[in-house]
């Protein structure tokens, strides 16, 4: 397909990624490890992680506010669609997408749709949606939380994050010229329906006879119909392995690429939500003009040519500076029990039932998923959760609803309970106080003991609040974590 | 216009079981205990009970609900039993009940029992419960050490006092504790400690370690109430009677606004103020002889100090290190141990709080008996800072 009519307006509005902090070093999982691969892998770099209470439905929230933080000048209440790619979604028969649209209290009608099946689902999504050349602005989130067996590859090169980008009419950071696709039923790894971990074949196999040759004629392919010469590319984004990539850019005369070798590095590939990781990474240092090949791969390949067209950017959301916030786990038991690969001790109290009464949760979904408290008319104080009668000034049926999830919060007291369940001890807990009255009493997440002081500023994140192990079903809110970009210690 | 309680009403006898962990009891033989000691007190029989009202908190957990389970282990015969719960002050709104009715004419003597059997678990600490089906969606899963921990943390930035200096004056009330409960036969706790053992026990929830923290235990308390004139025509020549009996509830207010310090417990300086009124108190801190507060953690019972109305804002520490509080102070606390040391059975404890003011009052608390008490003071509060239940009772003798 080509980049056929006059559409240099609509482009990539806004591009963000948004990485778990925990990383764990390839080196700790060798040491732990390696003992079953033998054969002494080199191991080099960090592979991030979600916490206990994250998966990828909260990172996309996550990155889909960054992103849409980055075009504040864009109300949100017109996001015209949501996409959500992912091939771990928490539901398998409910809206996942749904629960990213209502926490970013997005319009219910723009019927928000989960993309799945492949780890090309967001490069396909991205590609749909800008051929169809919709002003928009449309919301394509993308986030992956692909666990893998203690010493396996997967587990030493998979990544957890998340990314997502706005497109539509306006002021783009990025034009996309051309793009391509093509299907191969090429079965190099799999994971089948309701299991974990997936299966993965030899990768020279998958190097030599699913990679180069199908991904050569797309490049090809491509650049042709942007007529643009492969020498004019800067950067070369692709989710592949350093061999089947250095293979690839050797076939098709790119070697003065740069690519994301770094990300793979240090964060590990992320499933369907890597290449708008790398893409928002990519776009973070690029100059206007910049040309960059993104590379969706999974059955076959997506190919897109994008031009930058906005400057490099640097804010407390960019990749750079979320890397620089990372946490390193030096416990490799601590990172598997986290990950649910090792079952751990839980005590008693790990046996409270979290059962949910559905019928609660729905009078109250978009104040608990929204994170909406009320606003008085009658005396302009903020409260949560929102009621009828306001707790600052008795009005009656005065409120109106209003997210906190934007707000930073104060911590005004907290503490580190080693009495109470947490998948992750103690439960940290304390109280928040919000601007224009608001106090609510609330779980941190990400800080470690030791770390949270009184009168620090917090900013509140979309995370699991319970996992219900016996019904499987998870429940979500809000929980303060160390500002974006932060370092977690005081 | 209301007259309140004064010296309405006499208590003519109480009993309370031994404080623990009492494995060798259910919740039937802990109320029996407790009712065997008050029924020989008050020189009464079961039959001349009116009307009965039971506290339990965690009925579920092995006692069940309604009164029968009061009904039942008592043989009564067949009067009204109301059962209660208000959290933790749920012992003393079982009194509330049995004095209101006494003080209505609606009978002419009514019983009081708070008991609870907590030992059933399988764990420390209080059972795990609902907080109700919307809070569970977003409230954390708290414990009771990590809610009323957060009072040290809010009260240090409040006042700008270092936690050290904050924990000194925490260890000193567990100290003080323990040294009075080895007066107590019936306390769940007999063991002296020092503060170096209290600041370095194990942390339980920052900066509570285990040793600031009152004991789990079984047991039951219990009072039977009649009118003043009653009482004196039954013997009971110089009776210990009801001067106030004051709850105040949180109205969500803590839980919501940020106007709330987290530093202070809100419904204990109303119903306190309620109380002393009631009770015509200007002052305090002169006026009264002795007082149990809810020191179901260290940190309450130094901020309780202030809300009380005993030490001024900010001065809790300070008044705490100079032994103001303790068995030889200005104003003795926790005389019998308090629920750090006696034990916090939670259906009970109110009515185990009226029990001690109550022996020393009429004189025999024995190797802890103060000299000469006048009034009495005591004090709950169930739940946590945030949202909580807060009563004052205070006690003393019938004026003229």
């Amino acid at each position: 397909m080509s980049a056929s009519g006059k559409d240099g307006e609509c482009g990539i509005l806004a591009c963000a990624a948004y990485l778990p902090r925990g990383r764990i070093a390839r080196e700790t999982l060798e040491e732990a490890t390696g003992w079953v691969t033998g054969m002494g892998r080199r191991s080099s770099g960090t592979r991030h992680f979600a916490n206990w209470d994250e998966d990828s439905i909260t990172m996309a929230v996550e990155a889909a506010r960054h992103a849409l933080q980055r075009m504040s000048d864009e109300p949100t209440s017109e996001v015209a669609s949501l996409n959500l790619a992912t091939t771990t979604a928490p539901f398998a028969d409910r809206s996942n997408a749904g629960i990213v649209r209502e926490a970013l209290n997005l319009n219910a009608d723009l019927s928000p749709a989960d993309r799945g099946g492949s780890r090309r689902a967001a490069t396909s999504a991205l590609i749909d949606l800008w051929a169809r050349r919709q002003s928009g602005p449309h919301l394509l989130c993308a986030a992956d939380c692909i666990d893998a067996l203690p010493a396996s590859d997967g587990e030493r090169d998979l990544g957890h994050g998340a990314a997502a980008v706005v497109i539509g009419a306006g002021n783009p950071v990025a034009r996309i010229r051309a793009a391509a696709a093509r299907h191969e039923d090429f079965v190099d790894r799999y994971r089948e329906s309701g299991t974990r971990f997936e299966y993965r074949l030899e990768p020279r196999w998958t190097r030599d006879a699913g990679t180069v040759s199908q991904l050569h004629d797309l490049i090809g392919q491509v650049l042709a119909e942007a007529d643009t010469a492969a020498t004019d590319i800067k950067a070369f984004l692709s989710p592949l392995p350093p061999d089947a990539e250095r293979a690839v850019l050797r076939a098709a005369g790119l070697t003065q690429c740069v690519t994301a070798a770094p990300l793979r590095d240090s964060v590990g590939t992320c499933g369907s939500a890597h290449p708008l990781v790398m893409l928002s990474w990519a776009l973070e240092s690029a100059e206007p003009g910049d040309q960059l090949l993104l590379i969706g791969a999974g059955q076959g390949f997506d190919v897109l040519l994008i031009e930058a067209s906005g400057g490099a950017s640097d804010d407390p959301m960019s990749v750079g500076r979320q890397l620089a916030a990372g946490r390193t786990e030096s416990n490799y038991v601590r990172y598997a029990a986290l990950r649910g690969l090792l079952p751990v001790e839980t005590g008693l109290r790990g046996e409270r039932d979290t059962r949910t009464a559905h019928s609660a949760h729905y009078r109250r979904h978009s104040d608990l998923t929204g994170f909406n408290g009320g606003r008085c008319v009658a005396c302009g104080k903020l409260q949560f959760p929102r009621s009828r009668i306001c707790v600052h000034c008795h009005a009656d049926g005065m409120q109106t609803p209003e997210s906190l999830a934007g707000l930073t919060g104060t911590v005004n007291s907290f503490t580190e309970d080693w009495l109470a369940y947490s998948p992750r001890p103690p439960l940290m807990f304390g109280n928040i106080h919000f601007p224009d009255g608001a106090n609510v009493m609330m779980e941190f997440s990400d800080f470690l003991p030791g770390e949270i002081e009184t009168g620090q500023s917090v900013r509140m994140a979309f995370r699991i609040k319970d996992i219900d192990t016996r019904r499987h079903f998870r429940r979500y809110f809000w929980k303060p974590v160390p500002l974006a970009g932060e370092q977690s210690g005081g | 216009m209301a007259e309140g309680i004064r010296d309405r009403v006499a208590i003519i006898g109480m009993g309370c079981s031994r404080f623990g962990e009492r494995w060798d009891c259910g919740p039937e033989e802990l109320m029996q205990e407790a009712f065997h000691e008050a029924r020989e007190d008050a020189g009464i029989e079961p039959a001349q009970i009116g009307a009965a009202w039971l506290g339990v908190f965690f009925q579920e957990q092995s006692t069940g609900k309604s009164g029968l389970p009061l009904s039942q282990a008592l043989r009564l015969p067949n009067v009204p039993v109301t059962r209660v719960e208000n959290l933790c002050a749920t012992g003393t709104e079982a009194l509330r009940g049995a004095v209101y009715a006494v003080a209505a004419g609606a009978c002419d003597i009514a019983l009081a029992m708070g008991m609870e059997k907590l030992k059933d678990t399988g764990y420390a600490g209080l059972p795990e419960r609902t907080r109700g089906s919307f809070e569970d969606l977003w409230q954390p899963a708290s414990t009771a050490p990590g809610s009323f921990a957060q009072l040290a943390s809010a009260y240090a930035r409040r006042h700008g006092i270092s936690m050290d200096e904050i924990r000194r004056a925490m260890a000193h009330i567990s100290v003080k504790s323990h040294q009075n409960a080895l007066h107590n036969p019936k306390a769940h706790l007999h063991r002296e400690i020092t503060e170096k053992q209290v600041l370095e026990a194990p942390m339980v929830a920052w900066p509570l370690g285990v040793l600031d923290c009152c004991g789990v235990s079984d047991g039951a308390a219990c009072a039977v109430v009649t009118t003043v004139d009653n009482a004196r025509k039954m013997g009971h020549r110089e009776p210990v009677v009801v001067k106030s009996l004051q709850l105040a509830p949180s109205n969500g207010w803590e839980l919501s606004s940020n106007e709330w310090d987290g530093a202070h417990t809100v419904t204990t300086r109303l119903a306190a103020e309620r109380a002393y009124r009631e009770a015509g108190i200007t002052r305090p801190l002169e006026e009264l002889s002795l007082f149990e507060v809810h020191d179901c953690f260290s940190i309450t019972e130094l901020v309780v100090m202030e809300d009380l109305g005993l030490s001024e804002p900010g001065r809790a520490v300070a008044d705490v290190l100079d032994g103001r509080y303790d068995i030889d102070g200005v104003l003795p606390c926790q005389t019998d141990g308090g629920l750090k040391c006696f034990g916090h059975p939670i259906g009970a404890s109110g009515l185990r709080m009226a029990y001690e003011i109550y022996l020393q009052l009429s004189g025999r608390a024995g190797e802890r008996q103060l000299d000469a008490p006048r009034l009495g003071l005591t004090h709950n509060l169930g739940g946590v800072p945030n949202r909580n239940v807060a009563s004052v009772s205070i006690f003393g003798h019938a004026d003229g």
